[in-house]
């Protein structure tokens, strides 16, 4: 059932599959080459629609969990079912289908440096095949949704740290994900940026759109009141009840993948 | 929609294009070149190979070789008359005493013309396939009427020549696939190279569910252009050096080096070379990103 519609002028909603689970993960394990799992045992579900910080000290496996996520990676054993169906055996042909569903905003931003703010912000798209006269419109509706419009043609090299990273969030969200995966989007920039961004990704997930958040700023969760906490520690869930939100409010993600009572 | 072999204006911009600035596109040039003389040299061979085989294939020549004038012109007359009347024998001229001392001149001077020194007489003649491949029976009817003729096939004293001359055609068409080998080769090579240096962008389109036809018709359109420039510039210095050596060819006059001549077909050919490399490195380019984007998830 479609929830919120992103732009209902152009008749384009955003589907959001409210209070159903749009991702699961069951003892999941990651190992990379011959070494100690980087992620053990790991068991969470995330309703569509929510928001779920995902927090913990460097080197816990955020950005690995992050990574099975959306897609780049696949566990060394465990379930991970995505939008209804299991991604680890799904075959390969069918996995940019599952990623044109997830937007990403990855730590260092990742954005093509030769490509203006326009153009880098249209890749996702251009990758999908919409027409480029059908680009314009939504690439400049993003643009000064993140305040950038008068920034269109630059280049990365060119913007600030926070400029860069609004480019990275409007081109994640452009496609209008199911999920939007954020990696320590608020690393890089200053507490005026940070609050900034935390307001549009509040305002992305009450269009529908379920977020993911990896951050170590433990101030930022107190900032959403809707917000739901994952804690990684040595590559385990360790606080699955959302214990150490600010303020603690009743957790809807576990262990079992069921809320905790 | 965009063919699978062609990328949109749009796709274009996702690369920067970086044309002509790297060593390729003039690797590619020296490959062409390579190839193209590596080529031509077949063609004109396998062309000379034609001509040769053409004009002595399904030809003798009868010797008369009888040191008493009346008997040899006589036994002379009798042969042309046999194979005159011979079934498979289309063509029967003899040759005459001038061209016969002429032949002769270079060896033994004007000798031949003098009393005493008996030079035999000669028949060239031309045989259908079938009565060639019965020479037997050709040269058992010509002894018959005259005993003092020797029958020579053509096709057998020029038959290591032209054995030689297929050799050698051999030779350069497999230089032609070896040299087209080496461009496969360095095209790879620059995909490779070109894969890391857009190693970020690839992932980041990979990651926004890209395929891996979409990433691979990126780097197949430049190599595409960089193997069709390199190629046209390989191309048109092999045709320069190849109308020099023409040139320097038709200078020594030699009968034999003048038939290695390149026939209008092989032209076109050759001139179809700097785009089947294109073709080459458009294919293999495009067949190793997918190739290396398959090891990845």
């Amino acid at each position: 059932m479609c929830v919120v519609c992103f732009t209902p002028d152009r008749g384009l909603c955003h589907c959001s599959p409210m209070a159903t689970t749009i991702a699961q993960f069951e003892n999941v394990g990651l190992r990379y080459g011959t070494g100690a799992e980087t992620l053990s045992d790991v068991s969470f579900s995330l309703d569509g629609g929510g928001f779920y910080f995902l927090t913990g000290p460097s080197g816990a496996g955020k950005t690995s969990l992050l990574k099975l996520l959306y897609l780049a990676l696949r566990p060394s054993r465990g379930l991970i079912r995505l939008f209804d169906e299991d991604v680890v055996t799904l075959p390969r042909d069918r996995l940019p289908g599952f990623r044109r569903r997830i937007g990403v905003v990855f730590q260092d931003f990742r954005l093509v440096p030769h490509l203006s703010a326009f153009d880098n912000i249209a890749l996702p798209l251009r990758v999908a095949g919409v027409d480029e006269s059908e680009l314009a419109t939504p690439v400049n509706e993003m643009l000064a949704w993140v305040g950038l419009s008068d920034r269109a043609s630059a280049r990365p090299a060119t913007l600030s740290g926070g400029e860069q990273q609004r480019v990275a969030i409007a081109r994640a969200v452009i496609g209008r994900p199911e999920i939007l995966i954020a990696d320590e989007p608020t690393g890089n920039v200053d507490p005026e940026m940070a609050a900034r961004l935390l307001h549009l990704f509040d305002a992305l997930n009450k269009l529908g759109t379920t977020l993911v958040v990896a951050t170590h700023d433990i101030h930022l969760l107190s900032r959403v009141s809707t917000a739901q906490m994952m804690r990684l520690e040595g590559g385990r869930l360790s606080d699955p009840t959302g214990a150490l939100r600010h303020p603690p409010r009743e957790p809807r993600v576990g262990r079992s993948g069921k809320p905790a009572k | 929609m965009i063919p699978p072999f062609a990328a949109s204006p749009a796709e274009r911009r996702l690369l920067t294009e970086g044309r002509l600035s790297g060593p390729m596109p003039w690797i590619i040039a020296i490959m062409m070149f390579l190839t193209v003389l590596a080529a031509a040299g077949g063609l004109a061979l396998n062309h000379a190979a034609s001509n040769v085989t053409g004009s002595i294939a399904q030809r003798i020549t009868v010797q008369i070789v009888e040191a008493n004038p009346d008997l040899r012109e006589a036994q002379t007359r009798a042969a042309m008359a046999a194979l005159s009347e011979m079934d498979g024998v289309t063509e029967v001229v003899r040759v005459s005493d001038e061209e016969i001392d002429a032949l002769i001149e270079p060896w033994i001077g004007a000798a031949g013309d003098e009393e005493g020194i008996p030079v035999p007489t000669m028949i060239d003649a031309a045989l259908t396939e079938e009565a060639h491949d019965d020479l037997a029976r050709v040269e058992a009817e010509v002894i018959d009427v005259a005993p003092a003729a020797r029958v020579d096939d053509h096709a057998q004293f020029l038959a290591p020549l032209a054995g030689l001359i297929g050799s050698l055609t051999w030779l350069a068409f497999a230089l032609v696939v070896l040299t087209a080998g080496a461009l496969a080769a360095a095209v790879i090579l620059a995909v490779r190279a070109a894969l890391n240096t857009h190693r970020s962008t690839i992932e980041v389109l990979h990651l926004m569910g890209a395929t891996d036809v979409q990433i691979a018709r990126l780097f197949q359109r430049r190599i595409a252009l960089d193997a069709l420039f390199g190629g046209l510039i390989g191309f048109l210095v092999a045709v320069i050096v190849l109308l020099l050596l023409g040139q320097r060819i038709g200078a020594v006059g030699s009968e034999l080096l003048g038939s290695a001549t390149l026939p209008l077909f092989a032209w076109a050919i050759l001139a179809l070379l700097p785009f089947a490399g294109a073709a080459v490195s458009t294919l293999v380019a495009r067949y190793t990103v997918i190739g290396v984007l398959r090891k990845l998830l």
